[in-house]
């Protein structure tokens, strides 16, 4: 009797906490109004840009700083013609580092990738040579992003149009420290992998102003200026991968999607109630129960996004889900048919099936987890819906599943 | 069941063994058609009314000079999946406007390119993938298995369970061989993952047949009774068949209803998961149990 009161105790928790996790996950009312649920550009429409980091010459320590200072530099820029939330994400890769710029909902890209292509590459080089005379540079940590604007001058000698950066406070001080241990000495100001200027540094800069003089027309500068404001990058980058979904296109896809995953679902706890009846009836239940938990648990990851992989990992769990269900009822009625007393062939049941659930589960997971680590980031999503459901699933189908067993078939008994 | 296994184990083996056969002779003969992923290039899905395949071709080549078009269509969805070289953003606004002009309503869906730099990472973490997971799976065989019985060793469920998940995956992959020659449907990344999803399953299902055998075999051990290996294995096969297809069926009843109502999107690595569970069901009933009795009979009395 104990143990039945127990038994209700947890299956209370079970059930308040699974409908909280439901009305969370539901895509109106609460569940939309907190922590709203982050869908890909496969489901919204939009367009996926790939971008390659070239890092070449910037020491291996200062990679991640240039890195995070290119994704502010594009973020900014992507901002300027007004995309929605625009998500700029870093990759690591054993290659080097990728940049992946999403825009949601952007009908002609074309200028979007001008506009990021045409981003200018600026940093500041320090000038020495070698015992053959040729110049040696090297990279220092200034870069355009350390840039908070810029404005156009001119030479008051020869009237010469100029350009004039203003530094940021950490700019500031490194363009300080740069100028100070190389007093008498050019400094290179690179633009786009060329050397513009380098003029001789006199005395240590500080206040963090500093003029590109060079050969520029006055149309050229004022181009700079304006390209400089919107920001700097401190690497070149180039194109690799390109994909646009329509958005109407990605909004079928998703309606499709939930429609098949709906029917999909329905089918299951049909099959389940017809072939098992009563006990077919609790594994429907317990799948209630799984699908509202799972769809929570994706939600509150940090920085989850569903995209349609990922909820096609999430329906093949489902298919996957009742497979612990099938293999304790089937052992179940064997043990029936042995002429065990129903109560106690259901025990049985859950304790011989065991292994062949944890078994089961063991390849699927072992694949989740290796396609999860090892490949691109389509798979990721369905890896990490798939395999996190077959996890979540063992949780419903044998604890919450034995649980409501314990309670309700002991009253009946 | 009984019966008919005993009967039509060996005409069963020999139909699978020839399925097997053809599929490998037929990746080795035609080879796979290998989408953007590994390739590198664009593909391109639009949504047009009845053009013609060889008109758009023309155009194309004449057009733009692309001259390597590969088409396949959705015939109930109007869909044209268009591979081809890398082409930018600029070069497609083009086309699509051209396409317009001349075809009438196009509606554009779905682009992707792919650098070289990317496809050959790309494939790259498929080897990986494949591997790691064929290492994962066979330590987990191992595991699985290391409990040594008699009168059949160990090792052979292990060897057996591989050749079945090698005709779990075979078939599929023979099945896309075909659709790639006659369909143009393209191996991407999402076919391996399918792949590699049907190895984890191909295992799970003939596992749950096998550990029934071994349980059956210590019973009778137990028992002091002796009684064929190949009436034990009937038996086993027996009493599992209605969890083997059971648990198959749930995933075959959501694998349908993503292939008919699902995304189009998807269906293709629908498709393959699809034939390799079915595939697999069928393997870990009718293929490895009827192995395991003529590899122990085959082991006893070679000659015959």
């Amino acid at each position: 009797m104990e143990k039945r009161t127990s038994s209700i105790i947890i299956f209370s928790i079970i059930l308040a906490t699974s409908i909280l996790a439901g009305l969370f996950a539901f895509p109106r009312g609460f569940g939309a109004s907190h922590m709203p649920w982050r869908l890909g550009l496969d489901l919204i429409g939009g367009t996926t840009l790939v971008y390659d980091v070239d890092l070449t010459g910037i020491p291996s320590d200062e990679q991640a700083g240039a890195v995070a200072g290119l994704k502010e530099v594009i973020e900014r820029r992507v901002n300027l013609f007004g995309v929605s939330e625009p998500r700029v994400n870093i990759a690591q890769k054993e290659s080097g580092y990728q940049l992946l710029v999403d825009l949601a909902g952007v009908h002609d890209i074309r200028d979007a990738i001008e506009q990021i292509k045409e981003t200018p590459v600026l940093d500041f080089r320090e000038v020495s040579r070698n015992a053959t005379g040729d110049k040696i540079y090297t990279q220092t940590e200034l870069t355009g992003r350390f840039i908070a604007s810029a404005t156009l001058g001119f030479n008051n000698i020869d009237n010469s149009p100029l350009v004039v950066l203003n530094f940021s406070d950490e700019g500031a001080k490194l363009f300080e420290e740069i100028t100070a241990r190389n007093i008498g000495r050019p400094l290179a100001v690179f633009l786009d992998g060329q050397s513009i200027t380098e003029p001789v540094v006199q005395q240590r800069i500080t206040g963090g102003t500093a003029q590109i003089t060079g050969r520029f027309t006055i149309d050229e500068a004022k181009t700079l200026v304006k390209r400089f404001n919107a920001g700097a990058l401190s690497a070149p980058i180039k194109l690799t991968n390109q994909r646009t979904v329509s958005p109407s296109a990605a909004g079928d896809s998703l309606n499709r999607m939930i429609d098949a995953w709906l029917i999909g679902t329905a089918l299951i706890m049909l099959f389940m109630i017809l072939y098992y009846r009563s006990l077919g009836v609790f594994a429907a239940a317990a799948l209630f129960i799984y699908i509202a938990l799972t769809l929570a648990l994706f939600k509150i990851i940090p920085n989850f996004t569903m995209t349609l992989a990922g909820i096609a990992g999430f329906v093949l769990s489902i298919g996957l889900a009742v497979d612990a269900n099938i293999l304790i009822f089937e052992r179940t009625k064997e043990e029936i048919k042995k002429g065990m007393a129903r109560i106690d062939a259901i025990n049985a049941g859950f304790k011989r099936a065991w292994p062949s659930i944890r078994d089961s589960n063991i390849s699927t997971t072992i694949t989740s987890i290796i396609l999860y680590f090892f490949t691109s980031s389509f798979v990721k999503g369905f890896a990490l819906t798939l395999g996190l459901g077959v996890m979540t699933s063992m949780f419903s189908a044998i604890f919450v599943t034995r649980t409501m067993l314990r309670i309700f078939v002991k009253s009946k008994s | 069941m009984m019966n008919f296994l005993l009967k039509h184990g060996k005409i069963i083996l020999i139909t699978s063994t020839v399925l097997v056969i053809v599929s490998v002779t037929s990746i080795v003969t035609f080879g796979f058609n290998l989408g953007i992923d590994f390739t590198s290039g664009s593909l391109w899905q639009v949504r047009m009314m009845g053009v013609d395949t060889d008109e758009l071709r023309v155009f194309f080549a004449d057009e733009f000079g692309v001259e390597e078009l590969n088409i396949a269509i959705d015939q109930s969805e109007n869909i044209y999946a268009l591979t081809l070289r890398e082409i930018s953003e600029n070069e497609r606004q083009d086309i699509l406007t051209a396409m317009k002009s001349k075809f009438g309503e196009v509606e554009d869906l779905d682009f992707s390119t792919i650098s070289p730099s990317i496809s050959s990472e790309l494939k790259g973490k498929a080897y990986t993938a494949i591997a790691l997971v064929m290492v994962g799976i066979s330590l987990f065989i191992a595991f699985a298995f290391r409990k040594v019985s008699e009168p059949i060793k160990s090792w052979k469920y292990g060897i057996i369970t591989l050749i079945t998940l090698m005709h779990d995956v075979a078939i599929p992959a023979g099945v896309f061989v075909y659709l790639g020659k006659f369909a143009g449907v393209a191996i991407d990344i999402n076919f391996i993952v399918a792949m590699l999803f049907v190895m984890g399953f191909s295992v799970h299902d003939t596992i749950v047949v096998f550990d029934r055998i071994r349980e059956n075999l210590l019973i009778i051990k137990e028992e002091k009774k002796r009684q064929p290996l190949q009436e034990i294995v009937n038996r086993s096969v027996k009493e599992t068949v209605a969890r083997s297809v059971n648990t198959s069926l749930t995933l075959v009843l959501i694998l349908l209803t993503l292939l008919f109502l699902g995304p189009i999107s998807t269906k293709m690595f629908v498709l393959a998961i699809l034939i390799g569970t079915i595939a697999g069901t069928y393997s870990s009933i009718f293929f490895a149990s009827p192995l395991l009795v003529f590899a122990e009979r085959f082991s006893r009395n070679p000659q015959k």
